[in-house]
C-alpha cells in the first residue's frame, strides 16, 4: 500500500475542560473519502480546523508525507483545500470577482477554468450578480466552485452539503469520488446520508471522547 | 437550477513548479479591498464626516475667536485625524472574520506579511489620504495660517500611515472578540501618543517659520518602523484571534 498522505498521532484536544478526543490516530491514504462522524458538540469542526492548522490548541503531531505539519506549513497549505462553516464568500463581490479572488490566493487555480467552474456548480447567468442578491444555496455554490478549480491533493470539508439541494449533492458527491479516482484525498463532516457509503472510511468522535 | 456534466478534473498538482509572486498578490489583495471598499460607500464616508464634525463644532464649543483657534488648530486637526482613523480601525478585519475569507487568507500559501500589507495600504488609502487631502479645508475653517498648511500636510501625509499600521495590530487581535472596538482604543491609542506629538510639533514649526524636517523624519521613521515590523505583528495576531 502506498505511503499515507496525511496521519495523525495520539491527538489530544480539550475544550472548557471537555476532553473532545484523546489519543485519536489515524492514517489518510491518497484516494481515500473520510468522514468525520459525531453528534453536534463531538468535536467535529474542531477535528477539522486542527488538521488545517487553523486551530493550534491540541497536543499530538500531525505528518503530511511523513514530515511534521509545522515544519512545512507553506507546502501543506498549498497541497490543502479548506471549506469551512462560513463559506468565506464576500456579499458585495460577485461569483465571478470572489473566485478571482482564490485564484489570486491559490497560484495553482488558472483564471481560465473560473466560467466553467461556475457553469459546473449551476450558477451560469449568476456570473455578474452581488453575491448578496444570491441564496443561501447559492452563495454555498460559489464557495463549491473552488472544487472544480483546485488542484490540490487534500480536500477538508466542513459540512459542504448545508443549504445544497438534492441534486448539487448528488453532483458534489460524484466530484468527491472523481477527485478520489485522481488520487486525492478528502475529509469531510456532513450530517447528509452520503450514497458513496460503500467508498467511504468513517471516523465516530462520540466513541473517543472521554471524560 | 441545471447542473451540468462534470468536465475532468484538471490534474492534482506538480509541487515543483512553485510560482511566488508577492507583487502579484499585493496587486491583488489591494484591488480586492478597494473594490470592495467602493460597494460599501458608508464605511467610506463615516470617518471623514466624523473629522469634519469635530472641526465644525470646536469653534462652538471653544470659541470663534480667530487667534485662540489659530493656536488650537494644529493639534484640533491631528487629533481629529487620529480618531476618525480608529474609528474606522474595527471593521477592517471585522468582515473577513465573519464571512470565513480571513480563514482561507490564512490558509493559502501566499505570504501572510503581503496579504496583510496590502490591507493596511489600501486602508489607509480609504481613510488616511482622504482625511490628508480633506485637512487644508478644515484647517482654513480653524484659521490655520496659511505658513502652516505644507507642515499639515506633509506630517499627516507620513504620520497616518503610522496610525493605520498601528491601528490593525489592535484590530487583528481583537477581531475574534464579539465586542473589541473599546479594547482596540485602549490597546492602540499609547502607541499613537508618538504619532501625534511629532506632528502637531510638525505644524507648529511650519506655523512659527521654523525648519519641520527634523520632525519630519522622526514620522518617517516611525512609518518605516512600522511598514517593517507592523504586518509581522498583524500576521501573528490574525493567526491567534483565529486559532482562538
Amino acid at each position: 500500500m502506498a505511503d499515507p498522505l496525511l496521519q495523525v498521532v495520539d491527538l489530544f484536544c480539550e475544550r472548557d475542560d471537555r476532553v473532545l478526543f484523546n489519543n485519536l490516530n489515524f492514517s489518510v491514504f491518497p484516494g481515500e473519502i473520510l468522514q468525520v462522524e459525531g453528534q453536534n458538540g463531538s468535536g467535529k469542526t474542531t477535528l477539522l480546523r486542527i488538521l488545517s492548522g487553523l486551530s493550534r490548541h491540541f497536543e499530538g503531531e500531525i505528518l503530511w508525507r511523513g514530515v511534521s505539519v509545522t515544519e512545512q506549513a507553506e507546502r501543506f497549505r498549498r497541497e490543502l483545500l479548506y471549506f469551512g462553516h462560513n463559506a468565506g464568500v464576500k456579499a458585495v463581490l460577485t461569483p465571478e470577482e470572489n473566485l478571482a479572488w482564490y485564484a489570486a490566493l491559490d497560484t495553482d487555480i488558472d483564471l481560465q477554468h473560473i466560467p466553467k467552474a461556475l457553469n459546473a456548480v449551476g450558477l451560469k447567468g449568476f456570473e455578474d450578480v452581488p453575491c448578496h442578491m444570491l441564496s443561501a444555496g447559492q452563495n454555498r455554490r460559489v464557495s463549491l466552485a473552488r472544487l472544480y478549480l483546485s488542484r490540490a491533493p487534500l480536500w477538508i470539508l466542513d459540512e459542504p452539503f448545508t443549504a445544497i439541494d438534492k441534486k448539487g449533492v448528488a453532483a458534489k458527491e460524484a466530484l468527491l469520488l472523481e477527485h478520489a479516482a485522481r488520487g486525492g484525498t478528502v475529509l469531510l463532516t456532513t450530517h447528509h446520508e452520503l450514497d458513496l457509503s460503500r467508498h467511504v472510511r468513517r471516523i465516530n468522535l462520540d466513541e473517543l471522547s472521554g471524560t | 437550477m441545471s447542473e451540468t456534466k462534470l468536465q475532468p478534473l484538471a490534474e492534482l498538482q506538480q509541487i515543483e513548479n512553485a510560482d511566488y509572486r508577492p507583487g502579484k498578490i499585493f496587486i491583488a489583495t489591494l484591488k480586492r479591498e478597494l473594490q470592495l471598499a467602493l460597494r460599501r460607500r458608508s464605511d467610506l464616508v463615516n470617518p471623514l464626516i466624523f473629522f469634519l464634525m469635530v472641526a465644525t463644532l470646536f469653534p462652538l464649543g471653544v470659541s470663534p475667536e480667530p487667534t485662540i483657534l489659530a493656536t488650537l488648530a494644529p493639534g484640533v486637526v491631528w487629533v481629529a485625524a487620529l480618531l476618525s482613523t480608529l474609528l474606522a480601525m474595527d471593521s477592517m478585519f471585522r468582515s473577513d472574520y465573519e464571512d470565513g475569507s480571513l480563514e482561507q487568507i490564512l490558509l493559502s500559501p501566499q505570504p501572510l506579511f503581503v496579504v496583510v500589507l496590502g490591507k493596511v495600504l489600501a486602508h489607509w488609502m480609504m481613510t488616511g489620504l482622504p482625511l490628508t487631502l480633506m485637512a487644508p479645508l478644515i484647517a482654513v475653517m480653524l484659521f490655520l495660517p496659511a505658513e502652516g498648511m505644507s507642515g499639515l500636510m506633509l506630517s499627516l501625509l507620513i504620520g497616518t500611515p503610522t496610525l493605520s499600521l498601528v491601528g490593525a495590530i489592535g484590530a487583528a487581535l481583537t477581531v475574534g472578540l464579539r465586542k473589541g472596538g473599546v479594547l482596540i482604543s485602549l490597546l492602540v491609542l499609547p502607541l499613537y501618543i508618538p504619532v501625534l506629538i511629532f506632528g502637531t510639533a510638525a505644524v507648529e514649526a511650519a506655523v512659527t517659520s521654523l525648519p519641520l524636517a527634523g520632525h519630519l523624519a522622526l514620522l518617517g521613521a516611525l512609518l518605516a518602523l512600522g511598514i517593517a515590523l507592523a504586518p509581522i505583528a498583524i500576521a501573528a495576531a490574525l493567526r491567534i484571534s483565529v486559532s482562538g
